[in-house]
């Protein structure tokens, strides 16, 4: 119990700062005192046992029949040691109780501004403490449990000009740190948010002195669809399709880390087939990711060819993932305790002309691009992000990669099967975007390593638990006897219960860290469901890549950054 | 077109509407208002597999200025929702909707207090495409659909009417 080095240490040097500490499924949690919050950070965060370098997420849990109703959960990682810990204050929703910690970790800016945008709860000391996912009109806080699901406002309907499209949380972001330039000469560039290269769905600010960026601010949440409160409404089953349409370019991760999750508060193992598969599906959908991001983004520099090539490939994992559950996109194949069904007949047949068409493809865009001078020249020390920088933001996956971080979920928290497989982990060395360009090409190739080692050694057998909590009985049993049919008529009334608890997993998306956050009071509906989206920490340090470069490299180093809105804004 | 080999080089008589409406059917111009999921869909409609060229409305103009027909792939929710209108009304006559996907036809699954629950709250829709989100077939579906009431609009008929009836008014001032 008390073999936790992170607690250890914060008893010896805060003696009165620790209200309580447990393990929750493996998880080490430590409730602290309001007061003692900043200074404990700042103390995680500097001593060299400890080392935590990264804040990966910040939210919220209500609890309105409490007297201090909120719980604000902090979710740290040593990148060094290997170790997370789950930070927790108490607070009531009386203003500027709790203190901010963006002095701490950059990262947490945004995502203090986001439980404040959702919970209501203001920080202490917040440099720009505004709405983010939402608009400044909007009313309440929609993920306190006193909200409606249902309640809408009126649409946010006022002329709009460009001085109002500036939102007051973007214009926060260029206040507070101005820089001196000369205020003739500066003026605003509104980017999106229905630009062709944004995606349509983000707003980028730009103060210009003459073609090149000085300072940028970024605005998100035009895509958020309330995907935690619509959870919260939901049975754990039915929740599996709202994680599709997260990053709905790889839907499959998003699926095996939402069960896993599940499955973690249960406490349960799943059978090895069913791992392997999980790990086949993961791979496919990074593939198909890549693929997207890397046509997306040529194409935006001119290269029509790659797109086409590109997205050829991944029509035939379409195809494939149609053949698997039935949706070419949209694919809810994952179940707590297995998968909605076993691979269908003749999958290592299509997979494997999947992977030749994707072979191709892969190293006839490389012949196009790699040594090609356009595109070399517009993404060659273009975009950089410095090391420090990229752990600040907390940045994960291919960007933070790019930038010589050696830190994949895959390799570091191994989870399914993955320790059984040979692959590599590649690694840039500036940060800049053709490096990003690199390593996803060379992550591709990696993941078709996998895949096939994996349907190699992919072993026989069932792929759903026998668990009478979780999985359907047999219909002779259902149709047969009163506990079989008892049994049916609960799950498909209820839904699956688990215990309560609460647990945080992560697995390695194809944009970064993945996790999910799921609190369980024992009712068939998750109390709350977050996700600690990969592309929010992206989007947050993304203007340092932008500033001090050209207005057109925006497009390029936006390229290479894959924003999926559906993950972001949520 | 072959039609030359049966009248040779000659005149063809046909109505105003017909022939307008021919080259317009043939010819959109769409503005891409992508936002969400169904945008990977109208990714894969728009390349080789599905290739949307064959109907004529394959090129994008990112500039509402410049297009004809707005598709609204995705989600719109309560923040876009003014950019969305502001997009339409800046479209030059004439002009015609395509709502892609279930979320943007009638919010979709996301039943909550962000999500607009239709497009048509906001601006006018020509076609909705179901699904969620709608296949490429579907897609080709609802051009192809659009092109069929294309068809169907009078082009001169509302203007001579309107001059027809300026023109009475003008004879009542007298």
């Amino acid at each position: 119990m008390t073999d936790n080095i992170t607690y250890v240490k914060i008893k010896e040097n805060f003696p009165d700062s620790i209200i309580d500490f447990h393990r929750n499924f493996g998880d080490a949690t430590i409730t602290l005192k309001t007061d003692y919050l900043v200074d404990i950070c700042t103390f995680l965060k500097n001593d060299p046992d400890l080392d935590y370098n990264f804040m990966m997420d910040i939210t919220a849990v209500d609890f309105p029949e409490r007297d201090k109703r909120f719980d604000i959960v902090y979710h740290l990682y040593s990148l060094s040691k290997n170790h997370r810990i789950r930070l927790k204050v108490q607070e009531s929703d009386q203003n500027q109780k709790v203190s901010t910690i963006s002095g701490v970790w950059k990262a947490a800016n945004w995502f203090e501004r986001e439980v404040w945008d959702m919970y209501g709860i203001n920080f202490k000391d917040h440099p720009n403490m505004k709405r983010i996912l939402l608009y400044e009109t909007f009313e309440g806080f929609p993920l306190r449990k006193d909200y409606p699901i249902d309640k809408e406002q009126p649409i946010y309907d006022k002329d709009i000009d460009y001085s109002n499209m500036l939102s007051e949380g973007a214009l926060g972001e260029l206040k507070s740190s101005q820089k001196k330039g000369d205020k003739d000469r500066s003026f605003f560039l509104h980017i999106g948010p229905s630009h062709p290269a944004t995606h349509g769905t983000i707003h980028i600010v730009a103060e210009m002195e003459a073609e090149t960026i000085v300072k940028a601010a970024i605005d998100i949440g035009y895509l958020h669809r309330g995907f935690e409160k619509q959870v919260e409404h939901s049975t754990y089953t039915q929740a599996i399709p709202y994680t599709d349409r997260l990053n709905y370019v790889s839907p499959l991760i998003n699926n095996v880390g939402f069960v896993m999750t599940v499955e973690k508060i249960f406490n349960i193992k799943v059978t090895e087939r069913c791992q392997f598969i999980r790990v086949i599906i993961s791979e496919i959908s990074r593939i198909t990711d890549h693929l997207t991001c890397i046509a997306a983004s040529a194409m935006e520099l001119g290269a029509f060819t790659v797109f086409f090539y590109f997205i050829k490939a991944r029509e035939y994992f379409y195809k494939l993932q149609e053949d698997l559950c039935g949706a070419r996109l949209t694919t809810n194949y994952t179940r707590v305790g297995g998968l909605s069904h076993d691979l269908p007949k003749n999958f290592d047949v299509e997979l494997k002309k999947c992977i030749h068409e994707t072979k191709v493809a892969i190293e006839d865009v490389d012949k196009l691009l790699k040594r090609n001078r356009i595109f070399y020249d517009r993404t060659n020390d273009i975009g950089i992000i410095s090391k420090e920088d990229a752990i600040e933001y907390a940045f994960t996956g291919p960007v933070l990669r790019s930038t010589g971080v050696d830190f994949d979920v895959r390799k570091q928290n191994p989870y399914l099967v993955y320790d059984q497989f040979d692959f590599e982990v590649p690694l840039g060395t500036k940060g800049d975007n053709y490096d990003r360009y690199l390593v996803r090409m060379e992550e591709m190739r990696q993941s078709i390593r996998i895949i096939e080692q994996a349907m190699e050694k992919l072993p026989d057998g069932p792929v759903n638990i026998e668990d009478p909590r979780l999985s359907l009985p047999p219909k002779e049993e259902v149709y047969n006897q009163m506990e079989g049919m008892i049994n049916h008529f609960k799950l498909i009334y209820e839904g699956i219960k688990p215990p309560p608890g609460e647990a945080y997993l992560p697995v390695e998306g194809a944009n970064g860290e993945l996790g999910y956050y799921i609190v369980s009071n024992g009712s068939p509906k998750p109390y709350k469901c977050r996700v600690r989206p990969p592309c929010f920490a992206l989007m947050q340090g993304f203007h340092k890549m932008i500033e001090g470069y050209m207005m057109a490299d925006v497009i390029a180093t936006f390229g290479t950054i894959n924003l999926i809105a559906g993950e972001n804004d949520r | 077109m072959g039609i030359e080999r049966i009248f040779g080089d000659s005149l063809i008589t046909t109505k105003i509407s017909d022939v307008t409406n021919w080259a317009r059917k043939f010819s959109f111009f769409q503005y891409p208002f992508v936002t969400a999921c169904c945008g990977m869909e109208f990714m894969s409609a728009w390349c080789s597999h599905w290739d949307i060229a064959r109907f004529g409305a394959e090129f994008p103009r990112f500039s509402p200025r410049q297009s004809d027909l707005l598709i609204v792939v995705g989600t719109v929710n309560h923040k876009i929702a003014p950019i969305l209108k502001r997009v339409y009304e800046q479209m030059a006559d004439p002009k015609w909707v395509i709502s892609f996907g279930a979320c943007a036809t009638s919010g979709g699954f996301y039943q909550n207090y962000a999500a607009v629950q239709g497009i048509d709250k906001i601006i006018p829709v020509d076609v909705y495409i179901s699904g969620c989100p709608p296949r490429p077939e579907a897609v080709l579906d609802g051009i192809m659909k659009l092109q069929e009431k294309v068809t169907t609009e009078k082009v001169i008929d509302t203007k001579y009417d309107s001059i027809k009836k300026s023109k009475s008014k003008i004879k009542k001032k007298k």
